[in-house]
């Protein structure tokens, strides 16, 4: 393969050139190279979604939706624009079907609290695995408590694998929503979502998507994954923080009640009464969060030149290389699929002798960063009778040498404690 | 890529000789028997968990063990606190502890209260790792909240 540059590369990525573009890369920690292996948790930014903050700001900034001068037409065109790139991005049938929010967390919330909250009833049941983000557990814990639903789990074997099977049987004729992760931010695991989709609509639920962790590391498309709900953040994915996404199909959008309320969201308000606005407004009270909603296009432009099929092929034969680097350790156990091409970019590990939490301050006085703790999936990492692991997870401008630095890390820790 | 061993050596005001030497050899690790206080204290951030019991005998701590898992830091640290509280007064309990969140603050202690701590005076190198002091303290502040419930319980 060819780049742009004329360069044959293996992964379709110019990850040299990449690197150029994001200016935190060379930061020194400690006197050490950065080494960012935490972008399961965020990713870095590139100077084209820092210059798409400044520009707006500098040139822009006005508020959406509201005044007749050129700045609020610029700002509102700009943020329409946004909302259709990110809705071409993940091949969504409508731009209006693209619900600005905070976070995923937002966007599940919202889903519990609007469209949950008038379809399930006491004796429902709402399905997720056993391998989610506390923020596809809680919500739905709650919703299950307050309307007396049951809320079940379906299970996966020792390798993170989704037994679907199982699935298919705790899927039955009362439940009402099935919410999944696309990809485990502890596990790495890919899950089945097209098939779930299946046996949800054969029962006559709806299906939630928690992209948080595959939009912007693999190709996502909606209508393949024939989802009715799917949520991810901007800022996993180059963009700022403080903005996120929820996709929905506009039939079930059109019938759920707002889940703020405010100005925007209102098409009409009396002294007694108000009436909500059209899609995606009626989900967007206040004035919304519009620089970020740039900056959101930026990255989104950024990873569509990439192409998404690039940078999954790319983090693909990262993940490959570094497992076989991290278990040429013997003293370290990685939690998830042992098969690189069932996996996304992210390892979770376990050390035989030094503590998540040692280890990555080890890491760090040598400019390495990665997350320790219980990755906010603490069922999950008990279910592997530990209280905590070690991640590592990947990006685009990620390099073999890079890990290669983390393997060494990791023994030069050992060599450390082991005195 | 990375500078190896050069870059660890300022791990060496966390990880002190004593600290190490606490993670692991932990000390008073056995089971009491009828404990008047069992507790278990946990840090689900990071993962540390600790399992402290005691004996009581007329406000002075007669025996203890602790146990648990966790990072370095915090598994030293309950282990020097088991040291520490044996035999003395829920009142001398509670004012080491004191010394050791001031100390860990970085502010000063006075020279009776570091003959007190001893080699507990090894943890202020947690200072400079400000998200590690969380760690240090986990069993001290569960211990003494425990010790003045209890203390609280029996006079009333």
């Amino acid at each position: 393969m060819i780049d742009s540059t004329g360069n044959t590369v293996s992964t379709g990525l110019n990850v040299n050139s990449i690197r150029a573009d994001f200016p935190i890369l060379q930061r020194k920690i400690h006197g050490q190279n950065l080494v960012y292996l935490d972008n399961a948790a965020t990713t870095q930014k590139p100077n084209q979604v820092i210059k798409s903050l400044t520009d707006y700001y500098e040139q822009t900034n006005a508020n959406v939706h509201r005044g007749v001068h050129t700045l609020s037409i610029e700002a509102t065109d700009g943020y329409e624009l946004a909302r259709s790139k990110v809705a071409d991005f993940i091949n969504a049938p409508r731009s209006e079907e693209i619900i600005w929010t905070r976070n995923t967390s937002e966007s599940l919330n919202l889903v519990a609290a609007t469209w949950a909250e008038n379809n399930v009833v006491a004796g429902d049941n709402i399905v997720i695995t056993a391998m989610e983000h506390h923020s596809n557990i809680v919500p739905w814990q709650q919703l299950a408590f307050k309307k007396g639903a049951e809320l079940r789990y379906f299970a996966h074997n020792s390798d993170g694998i989704i037994d679907l099977e199982h699935a298919m049987t705790v899927i039955d004729e009362r439940t009402k929503i099935l919410s999944v992760t696309h990809m485990s931010n502890v596990l790495g695991t890919v899950n089945p979502i097209s098939e779930l989709a299946g046996r949800a609509h054969d029962v006559g639920a709806v299906i939630m998507v928690d992209a948080a962790q595959s939009v912007p590391h693999m190709p996502v498309d909606v209508q393949d994954l024939d989802a009715d709900f799917l949520a991810f953040s901007a800022h996993k994915m180059l963009g700022p923080t403080g903005i996120g996404v929820l996709w929905g199909k506009v039939s079930l959008l059109e019938d759920m009640p707002p889940y703020m309320f405010g100005g925007d969201m209102i098409l009409e308000v009396t002294y007694e009464d108000a009436n909500w606005n059209d899609l995606p407004y009626k989900f967007e009270a206040g004035t919304p969060n519009i620089a970020d909603a740039f900056g959101t296009g930026a990255a989104v432009d950024y990873l569509s030149r990439l192409g998404m099929k690039n940078v999954w092929r790319h983090e693909q034969d990262l993940t490959a290389y570094a497992m076989e680097r991290i278990l040429s350790l013997d003293t370290v156990k990685i939690l998830g699929p042992k098969d690189p091409s069932m996996r996304g970019g992210v390892i979770s590990f376990i050390h035989d002798s030094i503590h998540p939490h040692d280890l990555g301050t080890a890491l760090d006085q040598q400019g390495i960063a990665i997350r320790t703790g219980h990755h906010c999936a603490m069922p999950l990492v008990r279910s592997y009778d530990v209280v905590a692991a070690a991640r590592a997870s990947f990006y685009i401008y990620n390099t073999k040498s890079e890990v290669d630095a983390l393997v060494n890390g990791i023994s030069e820790t050992e060599g450390y404690f082991n005195r | 890529m990375t500078g190896g061993m050069s870059g660890l050596d300022q791990m060496d005001d966390l990880y002190e000789v004593i600290i190490l030497d606490h993670y692991r050899s932990p000390r008073n690790t056995s089971a009491v028997e009828n404990p008047d206080i069992d507790l278990e204290v946990n840090n689900p951030f990071c993962g540390d968990e600790v399992r402290i019991q005691m004996k009581i005998d007329r406000n002075i701590v007669s025996h203890v063990g602790i146990t648990g898992r966790g990072c370095a830091i915090s598994q030293a640290s309950a282990s020097l606190l088991a040291e520490l509280v044996e035999g003395k007064s829920s009142d001398q309990v509670h004012g080491a502890v004191d010394s050791v969140r001031r100390l860990l603050k970085g502010e000063n202690i006075t020279d009776q209260e570091a003959d007190t701590l001893g080699d507990i005076e090894a943890l202020q190198g947690v200072r400079k790792f400000p998200v590690r002091i969380k760690c240090a303290l986990l069993s001290w502040v569960g211990l003494d909240d425990a010790l003045k419930d209890h203390i609280a319980g029996v006079k009333s």
